[in-house]
């Protein structure tokens, strides 16, 4: 069986294969919930009862194809910075972290599939990719969800579909979301009119994350709220079409920045530099707002176009859990902060100052972008 | 901000609607950690303003039903009506017929529909398609009876048969 060392040892293909439209959306996530009929739900089944459905559902899944030689473990035998680290690269929902025995989470090899057993629902499968990429995430989870329907018996319902804990997940128990890095409209002040508008249409907006209603480093998660009454090709279009719009407002909003008030633009790119690479003490927040600017950086040409998966693989090996696992042990927060000041400089090493380029300069590879003012 | 449950600095916010009315709650750290308010999209607001805990449903114990009825319960898994109206989720998938006029209310408003469209377990879909063939043949056979086509009818009922035999295979 898999070591968790062996897992987490290296990114995912989807942590650092955000540069799709141009390089707004980071990952597209889908998750299927299912239950199994006839068994109590996990949050309201008595311990022996969420044993039994576990005894049941897990030999199934270890024996899908898909989840051949997977990473699978009882969340009682995880350590907390374990648990914390799977929560850290969405393998796992806080929810499910805060399980122990009678729950277990088995992981695709290459973290693009995560199934969690016993969380608020007997299942919650999840597959992620990079960039916008919906429809493949959901038709390959929606494959072994088929496979996975040979092995155990599903609740459904013809009139309500399949049948959840909680009824926000009635009919497809599918949950569509985006990552979006929105430093454009943040910075052009139009982030909250644009969100309230996605809102407005029945999409809800959330930070990296999930928690508060601070995003933090321009990030912001999109998803469906509705899961009854539209097929899933519907609910994915749906957002899909969302999605591409919001970043071409992101695209314009960048071009107008450039072209209104290039000097603020590169000021802050410079300014984030400067602090990334010469801190020695940096908290988690400031980190990633700075990380966002550098990323922002690396689209605009100000920095080689590698730096956005430099800033992608930084923003998951910064998190707390993270630093902690790279240690090897426990640490205050004052140390993660140094830590996470050293990890950052040693990264930056490889990325050219752009103190020596000139906003002309820099701004260049911009030059075959259409204007807006074009026809 | 204060946490709304003791005095330190909150750090999480949760907005949600709650039987149609938004409702705002704040925490701080430990206090969401001990409530187990983590992913919003797995934890129901109700819970906390009802008095409940997530990550588990606290069952009711022997307490009298709270409301006229709320004492009916789920002959399969003993979840009441008074632990629905509590945590607004449910005990078992059965659950979903004990108390479907409860469903009917509480998805109203909530999605796009009130009946699926979609994925249909494989399994139940050749269920479904072999009811709907047994149907077509009983009423072929019904009018082959009457028609007096005998043969017709031995074979129609043949393939009834068989197909009922699938079914309890």
């Amino acid at each position: 069986m898999m070591r968790f060392s062996t897992l987490v040892k290296y990114p995912a293909d989807w942590m650092t294969g955000g540069q799709g439209e141009h390089g707004a959306v980071l990952t597209s996530r889908i998750r299927l919930a299912r239950n199994l009929r006839h068994h109590p739900f996990p949050g309201w089944a008595k311990r022996e009862q969420r044993a039994a459905a576990l005894e049941l559902m897990r030999p199934a899944v270890e024996a899908l194809p898909l989840m051949k030689d997977a990473f699978s473990q009882e969340l009682g035998d995880l350590n907390a910075v374990q648990k914390q680290v799977l929560v850290e690269r969405h393998l796992i929902s806080r929810e499910h972290a805060a399980h122990g025995v009678g729950s277990a989470v088995v992981i695709e090899r290459r973290q693009t599939l995560s199934l969690m057993l016993n969380e608020e629902d007997h299942l919650r499968m999840q597959a992620i990719r990079p960039g916008l990429q919906l429809t493949a995430a959901f038709n390959m989870l929606s494959e072994l969800d088929s496979d996975l329907e040979d092995a155990l018996e599903f609740a459904f319902d013809p009139t309500l579909g399949y049948l959840t804990t909680c009824p926000t997940n009635l009919g497809t128990g599918l949950r569509a979301s985006v990552m979006l890095h929105l430093p454009g409209l943040v910075l052009s002040d139009q982030i909250g009119q644009v969100l309230q508008s996605v809102n407005k249409i029945g999409l809800a907006v959330r930070g990296l994350y999930g928690e508060g209603t601070e995003s933090l480093g321009n990030l912001y998660q999109i998803s469906n709220q509705s899961t009854l009454g539209e097929s899933e090709a519907t609910i994915i279009s749906r957002l899909e079409r969302v999605i591409s719009q919001v970043a071409n407002h992101e695209q314009n909003a960048r071009e107008k920045l450039l072209d209104d008030d290039p000097e603020m633009v590169f000021d802050k790119i410079g300014r984030a530099y400067g602090v990334l690479s010469h801190s020695h003490i940096i908290d988690s927040k400031e980190a990633l707002n700075h990380l966002s600017l550098l990323r922002l950086g690396g689209t605009l040409g100000v920095f080689p176009p590698e730096t956005v998966i430099l800033c992608d693989t930084l923003l998951m090996d910064i998190q707390p859990a993270h630093l902690q696992l790279h240690a090897g042990r426990k640490l205050s927060p004052d140390e993660r902060d140094a830590i996470r000041a050293t990890i950052i400089r040693s990264r930056l090493h490889s990325v050219a100052s752009p103190s020596n380029r000139s906003t002309t300069d820099a701004s260049k590879p911009l030059s075959d972008l259409p204007n807006p003012g074009d026809p | 901000m204060k946490c709304d449950f003791c005095d330190h600095k909150a750090t999480v916010f949760l907005t949600q609607l709650v039987e149609g009315q938004m409702k705002k709650v704040c925490l701080c750290a430990p206090c969401a950690k001990q409530r187990g308010v983590t992913d919003p999209t797995g934890f129901s607001l109700a819970d906390l303003l009802l008095g409940g805990m997530a990550g588990g449903i606290a069952p009711a114990g022997n307490q009298p039903p709270a409301t006229p009825g709320g004492g009916r319960k789920c002959p399969t898994c003993g979840f009441s009506l008074d632990d629905l109206r509590r945590v607004r989720r449910f005990g078992c998938s059965d659950c979903y017929t004990t108390f479907s006029e409860e469903v009917g209310q509480m998805i109203r408003g909530m999605h796009q529909g009130a009946s699926h469209i979609g994925k249909v377990p494989q399994g139940l879909m050749a269920l479904h398609i072999r009811h709907q063939r047994l149907e077509a043949l009983r009423s072929r056979l019904e009018q082959t009876i009457a028609a007096e086509s005998y043969e017709e009818a031995a074979a129609i009922r043949d393939e009834i048969r068989n197909l009922g035999e699938a079914t309890l295979a």
